[in-house]
């Protein structure tokens, strides 16, 4: 019988659970491994190559090179461990976080200000799939 | 014997730290944030305890994917502030207390808590922003810091109900250590926030805000609430909170003294909470 996942009915949002974690191990311990100042290094001399060193899939790969966060959370990544990639390339948390959503940098910190997106229509899939 | 004298709770946003760090916190992007601690920081003047027991979660900085404990109790007699990627913050070591911690740890494993214990660990920003509100840019942090981290990265992390039964038998721990402490116990992380996805960005002030209520006076009723709720309608990160009920179940059963409450929209993608709770 299947467990129940009632985090797969919320919309824009992965949970990163057993699953997820199983499936991007070696993406989020590539991350663990830039907290390292000579491993930041290196990466940043050598992207590829650095990547070449981890035994993650080349679509994972790809994902980091493209800084695609969305990409790189389908594929099992975590924000926290993604985070060090964003830290070796000198971005903020909000800078990440808003990099995820489609909005500019300026209008992502224009709506946080604002106070935040708001939770009606943003809680179930099927509010995001009428529009 | 040793008593839990108080609870604190707050957000624990790396942004803040930075702000600190930096001098940046008069910037009147930060001012309003701030001056909701200005009470705190002379409570605390005049509150001191002489233990910290800090409720927390790594953000994958001492706890990579290798290992992935639930709960963790820091017994070590110090911890370092850790590099997470931007390079370590520029605060004093926390110093831990080992004895009072072992004697924790023995008594809520008793109690079927299955606490991981750690004798070497350096603390993230998780731990050391709570403490930079609180006590502001000290050379050295007031009094001893247990730290005690809880998973809230990898789901399912543990329930509001585990949460809020494992700060009883925290409780029960304190009161049976044989020396006279005064300790304080406090909850972090939170509030409304989602770090991640197309999502990102979500915060529910009035959720939050009855949450508070709810904290103070229906502790036992808040902590029922599911893993869905939190995630729903507080974002995928405000599932932290469950932290803030491990602080509150380790008051005593009367109704607590609120000394301070505050709310603040933003700080980075947060929403920042904040309640000071007194035993009476």
């Amino acid at each position: 019988m299947a467990l129940e996942k009632p985090y797969k009915d919320v919309p824009g949002t992965t949970i990163f659970d057993a699953e997820q974690s199983r499936k991007g191990y070696h993406l989020n311990q590539f991350c663990v491994s830039l907290m390292k100042p000579e491993n930041r290094a290196r990466f940043k001399a050598n992207e590829r190559a650095y990547l070449d060193e981890w035994p993650m899939s080349e679509e994972q790969k790809q994902a980091v090179l493209a800084r695609d966060l969305n990409w790189c959370i389908r594929l099992g990544g975590n924000i926290y461990f993604l985070a060090r990639i964003g830290a070796t390339d000198g971005k903020s948390f909000q800078q990440m976080a808003g990099s995820m959503t489609g909005m500019s940098e300026e209008e992502y910190r224009d709506m946080m200000v604002a106070g935040g997106r708001p939770v009606e229509g943003n809680r179930y899939t099927h509010e995001w799939e009428k529009q | 014997m040793a008593r839990i004298t108080a609870s604190v709770y707050s957000s624990h946003v790396p942004a803040i730290g930075v702000a600190v760090d930096q001098g940046r916190t008069g910037e009147p992007y930060w001012q309003k944030m701030f001056a909701g601690f200005e009470f705190s920081k002379q409570w605390m003047k005049d509150n001191t305890p002489d233990v910290v027991f800090l409720v927390y979660n790594d953000h994958a900085t001492a706890f990579s994917l290798e290992i992935i404990p639930t709960f963790a109790i820091g017994c070590a007699a110090e911890f370092r502030p850790a590099d997470e990627g931007w390079g370590p913050r520029p605060v004093p070591a926390v110093k831990g207390h080992p004895e009072l911690a072992a004697h924790i740890a023995q008594s809520v494993i008793m109690d079927d808590f299955d606490l991981t214990i750690v004798n070497r660990m350096d603390v993230d920003h998780g731990l050391t922003v709570p403490l930079s509100l609180m006590c502001g840019q000290p050379a050295a942090w007031p009094c001893p810091v247990i730290p005690f981290a809880v998973n809230v990265v990898q789901y399912p992390v543990p329930s509001g109900r585990r949460c809020f039964n494992l700060g009883r038998a925290i409780r029960k721990a304190v009161e049976s250590y044989d020396a006279p402490l005064k300790v304080q116990v406090w909850g972090t992380g939170g509030m409304s926030h989602q770090l991640q996805g197309p999502r990102a960005g979500l915060i529910n002030r009035e959720w939050d805000n009855a949450f508070l209520d709810r904290l103070i006076a229906d502790p036992a009723g808040l902590a029922q609430v599911p893993h869905i709720e939190y995630v729903r309608e507080a974002g995928s990160e405000g599932i932290e909170l469950v932290m803030w009920l491990i602080a509150r179940g380790a008051m005593s059963d009367n109704l607590p003294k609120v000394a301070h409450r505050f709310y603040h929209v933003p700080a980075s993608n947060t929403a920042v909470g904040h309640l000071i709770l007194e035993n009476q």
